[in-house]
């Protein structure tokens, strides 16, 4: 990351905070947990308005809770601030909430408070998130152990050279249910996932005298629209949403313990099954962090190639996002099938590639798994020149100055990019309501500051901005594409010359974004020096962008809650991780 | 003027009927030929993409993997396969499990005895046939794998994983092609760098990489 004068940050802090006790260390500000309120505050008028990333880690003797903060402001934006907090009681962990000053904190709190067990003081409704709340112990310390446990760290040595085979297929030999243990103070009998309720506001709503009891509708966790396993619980007066409370976790599996567990290498194909709308881009983000750990440079051609697949991920991710808003919509199948054409054709160019349509497993350190094979190139250049354009006019056609999609979508779910910074949403959402917030411009990676593109905006942020700030988007990934397939290199190698099964990573902590086509994708990763990581966290952009959907839901009908989903486009890969 | 939005869209819900049903869908054609499949995959088509699976079936890329096979020269006792746990340690999700042959005497030989694959876990990443040093583990193209008990079907053993070197020069004819150049330069780095011993030429896929 390009460098930030965190000296300087840290002696301006305690000259506006006195008595504060900023201190730094590797790279990171460490602020004492009775100060970071006012630090928090303080660095927020100084102009750090975005918090894009909380997450804490397991030391074993303490927890640290990590935060990084970002500017909306040109001149500041750029690799933002980061800084943590020691907790060093592990027994009874407590550290501030940020709520008060970014509600965005929410979401990300209530995660670190699942996995950890963080108490966040001030926390409006810590409530488990991922898992439920009859689920003993917090899977992401270092000393919670799942059912089938092997070992600490993979390669597990059961499968070589005398390979244990009582252990293969445990799932047989262990019972299930002399794994569940419940908290000490939990009744299962007597559980009922969600009481009626403690956080309600008062959401009264004048009908024109008509009197309404407010209702509870569950939509999911088996329902079309809402894009695999949610569940959403309304609440309606008539048909108007009062409160909306996304019920996430159905797919959770630990990803972040199993990362942890994993070799460095092997986690890339874990990264796939993330948003497994664009698992291209996911190797990109976790190939990128941890080239940034190792310091290692990436091969020319490898570099282009890999934007290439990038820009054509994200093409498929907006089409397929518009063609499911449509379906939302009710518009079942026919626009939606329209945009899955091009999605096919992509992911054909993808098997050829990678090997695999879906989980394309592409990208290495330092490069990519294998060269494009011959006329692939050429395959490419013809959809991009010919058909991906005419595509999105088409779309524009078929949907731009459509009146049943102006009438169902203006003004629907209009936000200003203010409220939305606060609630930590990044990506196409956030620049479809003014802020021109792409990190491929304000802090490039790879190579993307060689290509010449625009960041579009829109003014509202409501339904159709977002349709619309979705195609413009794709155009602009045409644009890039045009540019990386004129200007590859026809020659080169795509990978290190020495294929390394189990890469070391120097010791260090660090985060490392880039812009996916949901949001801001970061990995928080910390590295003892081994050839596993110590700590691996996504920064899921769907997983946080969801959290503002009740605010963005809230006084709409049903039928638009449900179109509201579809354009803060979730992959539920992602939200449960 | 209103409605005009409309009236465009249903232009291009009328393009696209007339594409697929009067542009595409001719009588006179074979609708499960190779022809009209080959045709309904290309960039430049206009009309259906939908193909008629199992009755037709794409043409599967030469990178496609999906289960991990093991390669042997000759007859099926001559594995490429030494038993080295590369492959099993680098798995992600540990699907691969390997027992090492021994001879008489209990030293490890570079065989394996036994070799697993938990197909029922295996992500189908590649990882294996990525690093494998001896090129003895490639990736299998065979994906309609579907059995009616996973316990004892999905979990393949060194009869169901071997294949003949022929099958993966057939199915991966780029990748065998370049290891066969790569082997052979080798080789004659190899001649060349001691000339005149009249040693005999050291046996194809003997030596680590």
């Amino acid at each position: 990351m390009a460098s930030l004068d965190l000296e300087a940050l840290q002696t301006r802090l305690n000259e506006a905070l006195p008595g504060s006790a900023v201190g730094q260390e590797g790279g990171w500000l460490v602020v004492p947990p009775d100060q970071l309120l006012a630090v928090a505050a303080c660095l927020r008028d100084m102009g750090y308005d975005f918090l894009t990333h909380l997450s804490a880690a397991d030391y074993t003797d303490r927890m640290e809770v990590v935060y990084n903060l970002h500017s909306t402001r040109p001149d500041l934006c750029g690799p933002g601030i980061p800084f943590k907090v020691r907790v060093p009681d592990r027994s009874d962990p407590r550290a501030p909430s940020l709520t008060s000053i970014w509600q965005g904190a929410n979401v990300q709190e209530r995660e670190v408070w699942d996995m950890f067990g963080i108490r966040f003081e001030g926390h409006p409704y810590l409530k488990r998130i991922l898992l439920w709340e009859g689920f003993e112990g917090y899977p992401l310390r270092k000393d919670w152990h799942e059912p089938y446990f092997e070992q600490e760290h993979k390669p597990f040595a059961s499968r070589w050279p005398d390979a244990d085979r009582s252990r293969i297929k445990a799932e047989d030999r262990v019972r299930w249910r002399r794994n569940v243990q419940y908290p000490t103070d939990f009744d299962p009998d007597g559980y009922q996932q969600l009481p009626e309720f403690d956080v309600l506001p008062d959401g009264k709503i004048d009908l024109g005298g008509i009197e309404t009891d407010q209702i509870f509708v569950n939509i999911g966790p088996q329902h079309p629209s809402t894009h695999g396993v949610f569940r959403m619980r309304l609440g309606l007066q008539g048909e108007t949403v009062t409160n909306l409370l996304p019920v996430i976790g159905y797919l959770h599996r630990n990803h972040e313990k199993i990362g942890e567990r994993n070799l460095w290498s092997s986690n890339m194909p874990y990264t796939d099954r993330l948003d497994y709308v664009n698992s291209m881009y996911n190797n990109f983000g976790y190939a990128v962090a941890v080239e940034r750990m190792m310091g290692l440079e990436v091969l020319e051609r490898a570099e282009y190639i890999r934007v290439i697949m990038g820009e054509l991920a994200r093409i498929v991710n907006h089409l397929a996002c518009t063609g499911f808003m449509l379906n939302d919509m009710g518009a079942m199948f026919t626009p939606f099938l329209y945009a899955f054409e091009e999605r096919e054709l992509i992911l054909n160019l993808f098997e050829a590639a990678a090997g695999s349509r879906m989980m394309c497993n592409y990208f290495r350190f330092g490069g990519v798994s294998r060269d494009l094979p011959a006329g692939w190139l050429e395959t490419c250049r013809d959809l991009v020149s010919n058909r991906l354009e005419r595509t999105l006019d088409q779309f524009e056609r078929l949907l731009t100055e459509n009146e049943i999609l102006l009438a169902r979508c203006k003004g629907v779910g209009a936000m200003s990019w203010q409220e939305m910074v606060n609630l930590s949403v990044t990506g196409p959402m956030v620049r479809s309501a003014g802020l021109a917030y792409d990190i491929r411009k304000i802090e490039p990676y790879s190579i993307y500051d060689t290509f010449d593109f625009d960041v579009p905006t829109h003014e509202t942020g409501d339904m159709f901005d977002r349709y619309i700030q979705r195609i413009d988007e794709a155009r602009e990934s045409v644009k890039i594409l045009k540019q990386a397939l004129d200007r590859i290199p026809t020659h080169g190698p795509v990978r290190p010359e020495k294929k390394v099964w189990n890469p070391k990573v120097p010791a260090g902590e660090l985060y490392s974004r880039v812009e996916h086509p949901k949001g801001e994708f970061g990995f928080y990763l910390i590295s003892d020096g081994g050839i596993n990581p110590y700590r691996y966290h996504v920064r899921s952009p769907s997983f946080i962008n969801l959290g503002a959907f009740e605010a963005m839901a809230v006084g709409h009908l049903v039928a638009d809650a449900i179109v509201l989903l579809g354009t803060i486009d979730i992959t539920l890969g992602e939200v449960d991780r | 003027m209103f409605g005009l939005g409309l009236l465009k869209g249903m232009g291009v819900t009328i393009r696209h009927f007339i594409e697929s049903y009067v542009y595409d869908r001719k009588p006179w054609e074979n609708r499960y030929s190779p022809e009209w499949l080959e045709k309904h995959q290309r960039v430049d088509h206009k009309g259906l993409y939908t193909i008629q699976y199992p009755e037709q079936k794409r043409q599967i890329p030469e990178n496609y993997r999906c289960i991990p096979m093991l390669i042997y020269e000759g007859t099926p006792d001559n594995l490429r396969c030494t038993a080295c746990g590369i492959c099993a340690r680098v798995c992600p999700p540990q699907c691969i499990w390997i027992t090492r042959a021994t001879d008489e005497k209990g030293r490890p030989k570079a065989k394996p005895a036994s070799f697993w694959i938990d197909a029922t876990v295996c992500m189908s990443c590649g990882s294996c046939a990525e690093y494998c040093p001896f090129d003895a583990i490639k990736m299998n193209q065979q994906h309609e794998i579907a059995p009616t008990d996973r316990n004892r079907d999905l979990l393949y053993d060194v009869a169901t994983l071997s294949v003949p070197l022929d099958y993966y020069a057939k199915l991966h004819p780029t990748d065998y092609a370049a290891e066969e150049a790569a082997r052979r330069a080798k080789e004659e780095a190899r001649r060349a760098a001691q000339p005149a011993e009249g040693s005999p030429a050291p046996q194809a896929g003997a030596t680590p990489a």
